[in-house]
């Protein structure tokens, strides 16, 4: 059974169609890369997979819908990790960190389980906080504060985790280390990542799968190589992608 | 790598409760006729066991049956409105959020005078009708604001809410007005509730208060991460596993008791639950682990204090107590509004 599964995903904000009738499965150890043109529809599907957004059709994880979750059981699920964070209070990192394991407490004052510390030790440490776990996040650059919500999404230890452009905030050295976070992460038994990713070269060199929108709909899906062809980026970003990039690489000799 | 832990440790509840409890005696002994600190002990003491009070100590019944159950009222309320101030601006991520400010308190005055205008009252419970109506109020008041609010602007931002608050209180004071023209009779009754005031508190007041403030306070500290939660972002405490809606709405509810029953019993003190929490936040930090027990102390500690200013300032004249708060209340509140707005731009 795969790990994700949508099916007929459908977004509708008045009579405009934002996402239009998508499906996809996502099975463990995949990458799923979702590409297209800005205004294609991407944040939005990946906002009604994470059931942010009301939306019909369904997404199931293996094989139960989503919806008829209870946040937390979702929560141990799914885990997102949003484009951006606005912050207004001096919550340290550790703080930040700690909220991800809610889902995994019980009882009325939610008392930890056991191996809450172990999971944000762990988490501080891959993303490199752990120095600075008790500084304030109002006090971090935009790049610390986004490994700090990568950090409490891998304390969360969910089995899938939904990215909407975790790194276009970031500059080059921040994205690598993240991907690099990201793809060992995804390597253990049981999880999967979903991404949408506006970089097309970071895409294909960090995906297994693709999923590629224009317009709402999907025009092309399943394996990077086939998804990347020539063909269909051009068609939707209406431009010879490959040649421009070409260039562009051609300046440094 | 060691982690910090989260909540309060013993010895830290000790200190604020003994605080707290130094502050308590200082006001029940000081005042028009002060009576020595020894003596107030002895007759509190003897007062809660039931003892017969020795014959040399003087005017016992000041303190027994009047300044006792005020300040017993005054540290409730003030622990009240901080706990509800706390967990506003937690819930919304706005620190300026309060029942004062919201326009939360004012809606459930409007209750209250209704009540009491029209007479609303449950047979043999008094004041339980203006404590349901100012409750009531309290909460509708919320979810107009609040809806309103939305409306305008999805992300809630401080201006907004601060504007609406305004004038929603605009709007039920005309409402009031135009009540008291009507019930000429009660208008000495409804003065009461505008201005703030809790002289002439029993110790029936006080048990309700001590009611109100175990089952609600109760609920917010058993949300405290729920709150931690949505003061970094509802988002984010969506994709965590909050139940986003059910918690917004039990903390709604709570508070809007809370500040209903505190209405009913003391009219609208402002400002404390700006105060308060602004104060304590300084020194726990945002998390509600540890914001929310330190304001209910704090603004126990506080409200007292402002009392105590409020009796002796102008002695033998007395203040009411929302004079003060709102005096302090007001340059508080400029100071967390220029430090916001000059952290946007």
């Amino acid at each position: 059974m795969s790990l994700l599964s949508s099916l007929s995903i459908t977004v509708r904000y008045g009579t405009r169609t934002i996402v239009d009738r998508i499906s996809f499965d996502v099975n463990e150890g995949d990458w799923l890369m979702i590409i297209g043109p800005n205004g294609a529809g991407k944040s939005t599907l990946v906002k009604a997979i994470s059931q942010y957004i009301p939306h019909s059709g369904t997404a199931a994880f293996m094989g139960r819908d989503l919806r008829k979750m209870r946040p937390a059981e979702r929560a141990r699920a799914i885990g997102v990790l949003s484009q951006t964070h606005t912050l207004s209070y001096s919550f340290s990192v550790e703080e930040v960190v700690r909220l991800g394991r809610y889902a995994h407490s019980h009882g009325i004052f939610g008392s930890g389980s056991p191996d809450d510390d172990e999971h944000i030790k762990n988490a501080l440490k891959i993303t490199g906080l752990d120095h600075i776990a008790r500084q304030s996040v109002l006090t971090l650059s935009g790049g610390e504060q986004q490994r700090t919500f990568l950090a409490q999404v891998l304390a969360q230890d969910p089995h899938i985790l939904i990215l909407d452009e975790p790194t276009n905030h970031l500059d080059m050295v921040y994205r690598k280390q993240m991907l690099d976070i990201i793809s060992e992460w995804v390597k253990e038994p049981g999880r999967a990542v979903i991404s949408v990713m506006h970089d097309l070269s970071l895409a294909k060199a960090y995906g297994n799968r693709a999923l590629l929108m224009d317009r709402a709909q999907a025009i092309a899906q399943g394996s990077i190589e086939d998804v990347f062809s020539p063909e269909n980026i051009n068609r939707a970003y209406s431009l010879d992608v490959s040649a421009w990039m070409r260039s562009l690489l051609g300046q440094w000799g | 790598m060691k982690l910090r832990g989260e909540g309060f440790r013993l010895w830290e509840y000790l200190v604020f409760a003994a605080i707290m409890l130094a502050v308590f005696f200082l006001c029940v002994a000081v005042g028009s006729v002060s009576v020595p600190l020894d003596d107030t002990i002895t007759i509190i003491w003897n007062t809660v066991l039931g003892k017969p009070i020795p014959a040399d100590i003087v005017s016992p019944s000041i303190i027994a049956s009047v300044r006792l159950p005020r300040v017993l009222c005054v540290a409730l309320v003030g622990a009240s409105l901080s706990i509800c101030g706390a967990a506003m601006q937690g819930l919304l991520r706005n620190p300026l959020a309060d029942g004062s400010t919201l326009g939360v308190s004012s809606g459930a005055s409007l209750g209250a005078v209704i009540a009491i205008a029209f007479g609303i009252s449950i047979p043999s419970l008094p004041l339980a009708g203006t404590v349901i109506m100012a409750t009531a109020f309290a909460f509708l008041s919320l979810l107009i604001i609040l809806g309103l609010s939305l409306r305008i602007d999805r992300s809630l931002s401080t201006n907004t809410i601060i504007l609406i608050g305004v004038i929603f209180s605009m709007f039920t004071s005309s409402i009031m007005q135009v009540i008291i023209t009507f019930a000429a009779d009660r208008v000495q009754q409804i003065t009461f509730w505008t201005m703030g005031s809790l002289s002439g508190s029993s110790y029936q007041n006080a048990v309700m208060l001590l009611v109100s403030l175990a089952i609600c306070g109760g609920v917010i500290l058993a949300h405290a991460r729920e709150l931690n939660a949505f003061a970094i972002g509802e988002e984010n405490a969506l994709h965590i596993g909050v139940n986003v809606k059910r918690v917004k709405l039990v903390i709604l509810i709570a508070v809007s008791v809370l500040i209903g029953v505190c209405v009913s019993i003391g009219g609208t003190i402002g400002f404390v639950g700006l105060v308060t929490p602004h104060m304590v936040r300084m020194i726990t930090g945002p998390n509600h682990k540890r914001l929310l027990p330190a304001s209910l102390f704090g603004g126990a500690i506080f409200l007292m204090l402002a009392d105590l200013v409020a009796r002796m300032l102008l002695n033998p004249r007395q203040l009411p107590i929302g004079v003060v708060t709102s005096f302090i209340g007001a340059l508080i509140f400029i100071t967390i509004f220029f430090r916001t707005r000059r952290k946007i731009s």
